[in-house]
């Protein structure tokens, strides 16, 4: 299980709605062996140099701040989130490909600039994406 | 003793080890010493060739070692080593 704060996940959609081009950015919380809480979102420039409609990629650089950011905030540093505009929340190919273990991927599908979901999916042990179910309420531990 | 950083994606390899201190060299001596202490990492880091893989950045003190001398990139006393996996997706694939 996947809870989220419910502002972090507006601000997310707030910031990502109305972009034509592809979104991405830094999830932080904790995490304890039943469930995550993601209780910090950070964005981040989408660095792909071609088409940033349908792809994104996120600098080294950009990633080591998140690495000490976390640990400067005694935050767990849990994943990534991207958005997919005028397509679904479900993580493509590439995607998966791409995606590292134990890091949730939230996927935001934005359609004509509007919120339309907002999944999560997480690699399993033989490496194919799984969905983690969401919930937009505080963890009670 | 320089001082390598396990990405938090890869610490599942490292009993949740981030830092390890490893001895001054090169990078290619820092990671070996690395995935021979942590061996279940080398395959996220390594390529069939033995070369970092290509979704792997390393950076020596805030340069990338590709801008260096990649592997043979001189690792001093103090150094700080960053392992960065690629981080890239989207709905279609870059084309080649």
């Amino acid at each position: 299980m996947l809870f989220i704060v419910p502002s972090v996940a507006t601000k997310m959609i707030k910031d990502t709605e109305t972009d034509l081009n592809e979104c991405c950015g830094f999830l932080f919380g904790h995490q304890n062996r039943e469930h995550r809480t993601i209780t910090k979102s950070l964005a981040v420039i989408n660095s792909k140099t071609s088409d940033r409609r349908t792809g994104y990629e996120i600098t080294s650089e950009d990633f080591i701040d998140a690495e000490l950011m976390a640990e400067n905030e005694n935050l767990d540093f849990l994943g990534i989130y991207h958005t997919h505009p005028n397509h679904s929340a479900i993580p493509s190919d590439y995607d998966q490909q791409m995606a590292l273990p134990c890091f949730s991927y939230i996927i935001i599908s934005v359609m004509n600039e509007k919120f339309n979901s907002m999944r999560s999916w997480q690699l399993d042990s033989q490496f194919n994406f799984k969905e983690e179910k969401i919930d937009f309420m505080l963890a009670t531990n | 003793m320089a001082t390598i950083i396990i990405p938090t994606p890869l610490r599942r390899f490292t009993n949740n080890v981030a830092r390890m201190n490893v001895g001054a060299g090169n990078v290619s001596d820092a990671v070996l010493e690395l995935t021979s202490s942590f061996p279940e990492l080398k395959k996220h880091l390594i390529d069939t060739n033995g070369k970092i893989a290509p979704f792997i950045n390393i950076f020596v003190d805030n340069s990338d070692i590709r801008s260096l001398d990649r592997e043979q990139t001189q690792v001093k006393e103090n150094a700080v080593i960053f392992i960065i996996p690629a981080i890239a997706g989207g709905i279609t694939s870059p084309k080649k």
